[in-house]
């Protein structure tokens, strides 16, 4: 590991000498009132519901539980449940990054025929329910499945599965915030280090390297959060015999109803969450720098040279087999009919929306209330993420007791994805419940809650670009006279916007896949397409089923389709630098 | 002034601007509810469903409009209720069940209110009925299904009872649920306690386990992905599931099949049965006696079977004819006390999962 030695205390030394007293202050308010709103959201809406709910477990009858709370701590199966909880979630972390960045290399850097349908695509197992997608996967890797049948070989009931899964669904946080930032890197550097004598790797390792590494660190960190609260992909591919901390979570709170034992655990999943925040702190904390960032679409080529064509191929062969095949399952069983391949499925669904009944929900209007919700989700994630990572961008007096304070912020904006939704949910029930915050009945708390997820996002993947911006740059955008304003739009915003899109990407990702805490909230009636895909999969029979893999392939193309049109909206308006 | 400074500024009216549309959207949508007192709010769990002329005629007999908010499974569902008591979401819940309601009333939950119609429902439905907290509204029960086709094959018959399952021309054939987080399995674990007794389930399962069961996780995987006459390729001819599951898997199939490609074992049921009651500290009681009245009125009665794939409550509501005619009628199912549930469950799924899945 590069451990930045000499950079540590140029970085300490800095701030003292090289900055002005009046306007380090100046910063300091600037970012106070930058946090001001994030703090806000985050301790209305995650702060207050989880303390609270987790308070009344650890008080339960008016006392605190901590006898409960000890016997919780030496139970042998809840250690056991943690261990495997966190290795699994470190093992999927590691088997994403080594499987995904190659290809997060062949997006920013090649061009070729069907990239942006591709970049698109990676995205859709994101929102799909986690049942079908385990459907999908038993489909290839278990009992009978495609390898079964092949080779023999199963896997599922087994770890592979579920390490396999998880690469599924996180292959595009990697290739996404990773391939946005190195895309946006200056080829020139690695070249001019090679010129200068460096060999390919050592030029890799000393130029790309660091400034990859803080993009590489947050998407590995997303990564590890998201399979650490794993839940149904753990369930259904290993089987009962494998529980993560999420799954005793739930049923303590929402089966059991042991408050107190949940309290535990939830605390229990904090604490891990936290050392590894910490230590996602620790390595980025001095790896970053200002970068010179350059227009995306001057940085791409067409691949050069067998070496290049082979990686293409490579990444495009792991794609098919591990993106494209299992959405090609569900896509095959919502046409495969009874009498024959078609389109009945879709047919069904459209006469049953007709039909009248509450329980049947209409397609296009799933749809719209997917979009709508998934659209308030972003426009939250993005005010409060956006303005959270822009508090985060000044990092000069990052050190000392104030940026201990900073980075404490940064870690409480990623605890929402470490966090059980049944903990957020049923937090939400039991304080959102008195005016002015009686949100309880209010469709707002759903694209609520969705942004509480959606904001890691945002800041995780414009920090890094955010930071890279070099500073010297805004000031000679003041100097040459532009006015602030403009010097944003002309400086931040062309360089940023990419990350920009990004994040809105997976925030709006995110939301389209509605099966967080959102699932544990009494909700007024606006079924989005997961839920309507759960309620169809909850009946018995071969044409519900067939219907809720119709309905499936829909959501499937609402998002690819959404964040097409988004990737347009960047090449539309990149045109003005 | 610095850049950042007017930066800041600038993000901050954005994000000011944002929260405050936001929060304009968010009143709009409370304060046109919650203080008509002609809305009347039902509590419930994601499974619930009625067709649109059913709640359009209680709107037209009482005025009352029906919002409808649910929330997660059946436990979760009745969790919510619970850690809201004092304060409810709405003036109804329903789909609080046996297995769920002791918890219910232990909490507190329900005002007392007898339903009209009452004398319609059988005696031993009415769980609570010196108080009546609660109306039961429907009853359903877990069985093992089968698969027809997969018996005519083998020319055996297919199972009828809980000893039938240990046999051991039906080794390897079953597939069940997670007792620990899905209502079917737990169903069918509860369904063998009260048969085999508070000592005797034990050793049952032990004789299971070796007789082959196969345990995942939900009902979705065992019924989808296991299932061999379930839609999706399994090879399990067993599965615990719903008796009503064969008429709903042929309700909407062109032309209507001779019989359902399923079948029920019924000597392996275990009753569950639904209750509705009217939340303490409603909003609007008066508006909640009445949707109660509803719920057990002949005209939701009837509805029913067909919306959740349940059976009515009240003796004299008419079945529609695909229930009848696919279903099972289960005469002697498995029930259990709930107080006695309530004591019991938590060590009977910890014994269950180290039985079984270890």
């Amino acid at each position: 590991m590069v451990l930045a030695g000499p950079e540590v205390s140029a970085a300490k030394a800095e701030p003292r000498g090289a900055r002005p007293a009046p306007r380090a202050r100046g910063g300091t308010a600037v970012r106070l009132a930058l946090m001001a709103l994030p703090l806000a959201f985050f301790a209305v809406f995650f702060g207050y519901p989880v303390a609270a709910i987790v308070g009344r477990g650890l008080r339960a009858g008016g006392h605190w539980q901590l006898g409960q709370a000890a016997d919780v701590l030496a139970d042998p199966d809840v250690l056991r449940v943690l261990w495997f909880t966190t290795w699994q979630a470190l093992a999927s972390t590691a088997l994403t990054l080594l499987i995904a960045l190659p290809a997060a290399y062949v997006f920013a850097r090649f061009r070729f025929p069907g990239k942006e349908v591709l970049r698109a695509v990676v995205v859709v197992p994101f929102v799909l329910p986690t049942v079908v997608v385990g459907s999908a996967f038993l489909a290839l890797l278990g009992r009978g499945g495609t390898l079964d049948e092949l080779w023999g070989v199963r896997l599922d009931t087994t770890v592979w599965a579920i390490l396999l899964a998880h690469v599924f669904f996180n292959y595009a946080v990697v290739v996404r915030t990773v391939g946005g930032l190195w895309a946006q890197l200056d080829p020139r550097q690695e070249e001019a280090a090679r010129v200068l004598g460096a060999g390919r790797l050592a030029a890799w390792r000393r130029v790309t390297l660091p400034a990859l590494a803080p993009s590489v660190a947050a998407a590995a960190l997303m990564v590890f959060l998201f399979t650490f609260t794993s839940f149904g992909a753990v369930q259904i591919l290993g089987g009962p015999r494998y529980a993560t901390l999420e799954v005793e979570i739930y049923r303590q709170t929402a089966q059991l109803l042991d408050l107190p034992a949940a309290a535990v655990l939830t605390l229990v999943q904090f604490a891990a969450v936290a050392a590894i925040l910490a230590l996602h702190a620790w390595t980025v904390r001095r790896r970053e720098t200002a970068l010179k960032l350059v227009d995306a679409r001057t940085t791409a080529h067409r691949p050069r040279g067998a070496a290049q064509w082979a990686l293409l191929w490579g990444v495009l062969a792991v794609i098919a087999v591990l993106v494209l095949l299992p959405l090609g399952v569900l896509v095959e069983r919502s046409l495969a009919a009874p009498g024959g391949y078609g389109f009945a499925f879709y047919e069904a669904l459209s006469s049953a929306a007709a039909g009248g009944g509450t329980f049947v929900v209409a397609p296009l209007e799933a749809v719209w209330n997917s979009l709508r919700y998934a659209a308030a989700a972003t426009a939250i994630a993005l005010v409060i993420g956006g303005s959270a990572a822009a508090a985060l961008t000044r990092r000069a007096e990052g050190t000392g007791r104030r940026g201990r304070l900073v980075r404490g912020f940064d870690a409480l904006l990623m605890l929402p994805l470490g966090t059980s939704a049944v903990t957020v949910g049923f937090g939400f029930l039991i304080t959102l419940d008195e005016p002015p915050l009686d949100l309880r009945s209010s469709w707002l708390l759903v694209p609520l809650a969705q942004a509480l997820v959606g904001v890691p996002f945002v800041v995780r993947t414009l920090l890094p670009v955010l930071r890279a911006v070099d500073e010297r740059l805004r000031e000679a955008a003041a100097v040459l006279g532009a006015s602030p304003l403009r010097a944003w739009r002309e400086v931040d915003l062309p360089l940023v916007r990419r990350a920009l899109l990004v994040a809105a990407g997976f925030a709006f990702a995110v939301s389209l896949g509605e099966f967080g805490a959102t699932v544990f909230i009494a909700r007024p009636d606006n079924p989005t397409l997961p839920v309507a895909v759960a309620r169809l999969l909850g009946r018995a029979g071969e044409l519900n089923y067939g219907q809720a893999m119709a309905l499936s392939t829909i959501l499937m193309l609402v998002c690819a389709g959404s964040l097409l049109a988004l990737e347009r909206l960047r090449t539309d308006r990149s045109g003005e630098f | 002034m610095n850049i950042n400074l007017r930066r800041a500024i600038g993000t901050g009216l954005a994000a000011v601007l944002g929260a405050s549309v936001l929060a304009a959207c968010g009143q709009d949508s409370s304060g046109g509810s919650a203080q008509d007192s002609k809305t009347v709010t039902l509590v419930t769990h994601d499974s619930f469903a009625a067709s649109k002329p059913v709640l359009a005629a209680f709107t037209e007999q009482t005025g009352y409009k029906v919002k409808v908010l649910r929330g997660g499974d059946a436990g979760a569902a009745v969790n919510q209720a619970v850690l809201s008591q004092g304060n409810p979401q709405g003036d109804v819940f329903f789909g609080v069940d046996n297995t769920l309601l002791s918890r219910a009333l232990d909490a507190g939950l329900f005002t007392p209110y007898q339903a009209k119609g009452l004398d319609q429902v059988p005696e031993e439905l009415q769980l609570d009925k010196a108080r009546h907290r609660v109306t039961p509204i429907d009853t359903g029960e877990i069985c093992v299904n089968y698969d027809r086709a997969y018996f005519e094959r083998r020319k055996t018959a297919p199972p009828e009872t809980f000893d039938d399952l240990l046999k051991p021309e039906y080794k390897n054939l079953l597939v069940t649920e997670n007792a620990a987080t899905s209502s079917p399995g737990l169903g069918f674990l509860l369904g063998t306690a009260a048969e085999k007794g508070d000592k005797g389930w034990q050793d049952y399962w032990k004789k299971l386990r070796a007789n082959g069961v196969e345990v995942v996780d939900g009902w979705e995987q065992a019924y989808y992905d296991r299932f061999s006459a379930g839609g999706g390729k399994g090879d399990k001819p067993l599965v615990v599931s719903y008796a009503s599951s064969p008429p709903a898997g042929v309700l909407e199939t062109k032309p209507l099949p001779e019989e359902a490609p399923t079948g029920v074992a019924t000597g392996t049921c275990f009753r569950q049965t639904e209750f509705a009651g009217l939340l303490t500290g409603a909003k609007n009681e008066k508006g909640g006696k009445a949707l109660l009245d509803f719920l057990l009125s002949r005209t939701f009665q009837e509805d029913l079977p067909l919306q959740m794939f349940v059976n009515p409550a009240r003796q004299d509501a008419k079945l529609p004819e695909v229930f009848t005619r696919y279903g099972a009628r289960i005469d002697h199912p498995a029930t259990l006390a709930p107080e006695k549930i309530a004591e019991n469950r938590e060590q009977w799924v910890e014994q269950w999962s180290s039985l079984v899945l270890r």
